[in-house]
């Protein structure tokens, strides 16, 4: 009688776990998704130091060439940063947001344009900007919806800083 | 026996297990699962309806956005009437909308809306509807969901058979309900007969702005123009108005006005009128109407007052306007997707009567008439008549189509849908509606393309369907699936004011091209501040006017000095956010405009009047972020003639 239980308990639970894998596999959508989770969980337990001129960020920007400083450019940058961003960063202190004086010694410059591009997903899967996510009270950066070029330009700005 | 109950329940767990992913599987096949009517309604969260449905606010001036099947409320967009949720009418950039002749009318009462088309198919640009007590026609950007455009219809009282637009969008067309006199005397109502009379109006859309402008009216004899439609394909460039109370009763309607065995649909040749403005056969003549325009780079409304209208006399203009004979005052006056059938729903008819273009015009050239009408040729009724459907059901309303030649009556009396066949006149179906159904809607419904899955009934009579309100129950539309040969009642829903009429289309006409931002660079408004460093207060006289911008989550500037009591201080507040659905607010204790609510790269303003001194608190009346508790600022209010200067910062420094 108890084995008989023990072996219907056994049934049953091979009965669920098949239910479940099925279902789990029906629904492949939701497959990928909880896929990404644990990538990402992954990347977030793999807390090695690393430089943070290493890290390029997520988002649009892989590669930055930075050459001589383009004073045109720079100039540009300077306009649409204070259109866009001096409400909440100033150039040479700690405001709503960081200042950008510096910050080519901080981070890379593809991190930099990926934080002004992909504010989003960077403060919730970047490891340095969720830190300054942190640090900064949870203030989200905006996502001023800047162009690549215009990114470019800010980003030539901050050099000359 | 061990062994047997083991098999068993493997058996048993693989037939779940099959039975279970087939069920999932198969979901568009006939299932278990596929009879149910809750998952044809059902869009799961974070999912998208697969139509809009624009239903008239009714009595509440505005028009409601909804999405079908789920019925869901999505926005409801103010046109007529002041909003307080969304300060329209209320902040200094929207009181011009609601200008009018009469002054600024703060409420209305809105009827029929219809979707701009291009070649007799809707292109989801804008929607258009009418305002039926101050007449009046609004046009909504389907871009921002925001009433772009009010022109107001001179010479017209009850403006009810509006706005109904033609194929290619070139006019909106208003028509009056009550005749009156034309220009307004002060005469005696029993002079009615004769001397009254009823404007049916052609407001031109410009292809590109959509701006309106009335291009001429129509001066009818003193009838009751009750509703419109226009013709398409074959039939474009006419329009057809019903019309009641050809007795011209001016008093005890409900009887004098249903003596006429027949009254009339009325044929429009607009393309003819065209030919006759062209040629100048129209009278200019002096009225008053305003003409509100929302600009969208400047985000402010003007108002301007026209003084003119040119009136085109149809018994003077011969091929202008005929009548069809139509029996017992037609309500519904609607025309199948080809264009050929003119549906005439007779309110008091055991029967509907159904005209046809092809004969209309064959009657026109034949003269085939029967007498005339202060001018006007009145065709023979046997000569224009397609068709009826016999005892349909009682008080016929309102017909759509599905494109698939069948055709859709409401019924107010015996409350219910009643399909039916063009051509062959048979009834095929009917599903009572719960309760005294109204118009109906079939998404595409007034073009050449409908889109014949759903029907929305749109009921006058709620009483039990809803848990109870009061004596004041909510207002009700109602789902039908018409995709097989039999209708199925799919969903009961709430909505706003009375919904009359609704226009309806595809959610991928739309959804993708609508507005997510304003651009700051873009941003025209004569007190917009860009950046924080242009943030400032200025004063002239007793005016004051505070340049303030809003990012999260701070204002700029924060804390302002030297205003006065007495002072007329104005609210100029940007919106600095560049990213979607990141919107503020503003409000100030003691003011009358008690929020604006500002869309990233927007600027609004409001007027607080101090009435007495002291440091009054203003705040962020949208939750914006983790710090939106913070959001706030102080305006020190001084006595008046104070010394106190002019003085405004952020964080103690001055912008």
């Amino acid at each position: 009688m108890k084995i008989m239980k023990k072996r219907a308990v056994l049934s049953i639970a091979v009965m669920t776990l098949l239910t479940t894998f099925l279902i789990l596999s029906c629904s492949g959508e939701k497959k990928e998704e909880a896929k990404a989770n644990t990538a990402t969980q992954n990347a977030s337990t793999e807390k090695k130091e690393v430089n943070p001129m290493d890290n390029k960020g997520i988002g649009p920007i892989k590669n930055v060439t930075l050459g001589e400083i383009d004073p045109g450019r720079a100039a540009k940058g300077k306009e649409i940063f204070q259109a866009k961003c001096s409400a909440c960063h100033k150039e040479t202190k700690k405001y709503i947001g960081p200042a950008p004086q510096g910050v080519l010694t901080r981070r890379s410059p593809e991190w930099i344009m990926n934080m002004i591009l992909n504010p989003e997903e960077m403060v919730k899967n970047d490891d340095i900007a969720k830190k300054l996510f942190e640090e900064f009270m949870y203030v989200p950066m905006a996502n001023q919806s800047l162009t690549e070029d215009e990114a470019r330009s800010v980003l030539e700005y901050f050099r000359t800083l | 026996m061990k062994k047997i109950n083991k098999t068993a329940f493997l058996l048993l767990a693989i037939s779940l297990i099959v039975g279970l992913t087939s069920c999932v599987q198969d979901k568009s096949q006939k299932g278990a699962l596929a009879g149910s009517t809750a998952e044809k309604v059902f869009v799961a969260p974070g999912e998208y309806d697969d139509y809009y449905a624009f239903l008239s606010g009714g009595f509440s001036g505005q028009l409601a956005v909804h999405g079908l099947p789920s019925g869901r409320l999505f926005k409801v967009i103010p046109v007529f009437s002041v909003d307080g949720e969304k300060a329209y009418g209320f902040n200094e950039e929207t009181k011009p909308m609601l200008e009018t002749s009469y002054g600024s009318i703060p409420w209305d009462d809105s009827h029929h809306p219809d979707l701009s088309q291009t070649n007799g198919e809707i292109d989801g640009r804008w929607c258009f509807i009418n305002a039926n007590n101050t007449p009046r026609i609004a046009r909504i950007s389907l871009k921002t969901f925001e009433t772009v455009e009010i022109i107001e219809i001179p010479n017209s009282a009850g403006n009810h058979s509006s706005s109904f637009v033609t194929e290619n969008t070139e006019y909106v067309v208003a028509g009056t309900r009550f005749s009156i006199p034309v220009p307004q005397k002060d005469m005696s109502i029993d002079e009615y007969k004769g001397n009254f009379k009823g404007a049916l109006s052609f407001i031109k859309v410009d292809p590109d702005d959509g701006i309106m402008s009335i291009e001429f009216q129509i001066l009818m004899p003193g009838f009751n123009y009750d509703l419109s439609h226009p013709g398409r394909g074959k039939s474009h460039g006419w329009m057809f108005f019903s019309t009641y109370n050809t007795e011209e009763a001016n008093s005890l309607l409900e009887v004098n006005a249903s003596q006429n065995d027949k009254d009339f649909i009325a044929a429009i040749n607009w393309k003819k009128a065209e030919e006759y403005i062209k040629a100048g056969k129209f009278k200019t003549v002096p009225t008053k109407y305003a003409h509100n325009v929302y600009d969208e780079s400047t985000h402010s409304a003007t108002s301007t007052m026209e003084k003119t209208v040119r009136i085109l006399d149809p018994a003077a203009l011969p091929g202008l306007v005929y009548f069809m004979p139509t029996p017992k005052s037609p309500h519904g006056c609607d025309v199948d997707p080809t264009g050929e059938y003119i549906v005439g729903s007779g309110k008091l008819a055991a029967a509907l009567t159904v005209h046809s273009f092809s004969k209309m015009i064959k009657a026109i050239e034949e003269k085939n008439f029967d007498g005339e009408a202060y001018g006007i040729p009145i065709l023979s009724f046997d000569a224009t008549l397609a068709g009826t459907v016999q005892q349909p059901g009682l008080g016929p309303l309102h017909t759509e189509f599905d494109g698939k030649g069948n055709a859709y009556t409401t019924f107010f009396i015996s409350s219910e849908i009643v399909k039916w066949k063009l051509g062959t006149w048979e009834v095929l179906d009917r599903k009572p509606t719960y309760y005294s159904v109204g118009h109906l809607m079939i998404p595409g419904g007034n073009s050449r393309k409908p889109f014949g899955k759903y029907v929305l009934a749109m009921n006058k009579i709620t009483k039990d369907r809803y848990i109870s309100t009061g004596p004041e129950v909510c207002q009700s539309a109602q789902l039908y699936d018409i995709s097989g040969d039999k209708m199925e009642l799919l969903l009961d829903f709430p909505t706003i004011g009375e919904p009359h009429y609704a226009a309806g289309c595809p959610t991928e006409l739309i959804h993708p091209y609508t507005q997510k931002i304003y651009k700051l660079e873009d941003n025209k408004h004569p007190y917009v501040t860009k950046s924080e460093h242009e943030a400032k207060v200025v004063r002239d006289g007793n005016n004051v006017h505070i340049y303030m911008t809003m990012i999260r989550s701070h204002f700029a500037p924060d804390n302002i000095e030297g205003v006065q009591t007495g002072d007329r201080v104005y609210f100029h507040v940007t919106n600095l956010e560049q990213d979607y659905d990141v919107p503020h607010g503003i409000s100030i204790i003691g003011a009358k405009t008690s929020e604006l609510l500002i869309m990233p790269g927007q600027t609004e303003t409001f007027v607080w009047e101090p009435k007495n001194i002291g440091v009054w608190p203003f705040y962020c009346t949208d939750f914006c972020s983790a710090l939106h508790q913070e959001m706030q600022g102080y305006v020190r209010v001084s006595p008046k003639g104070s010394d106190v200067p002019l003085k405004w910062s952020l964080d103690g420094e001055d912008l």
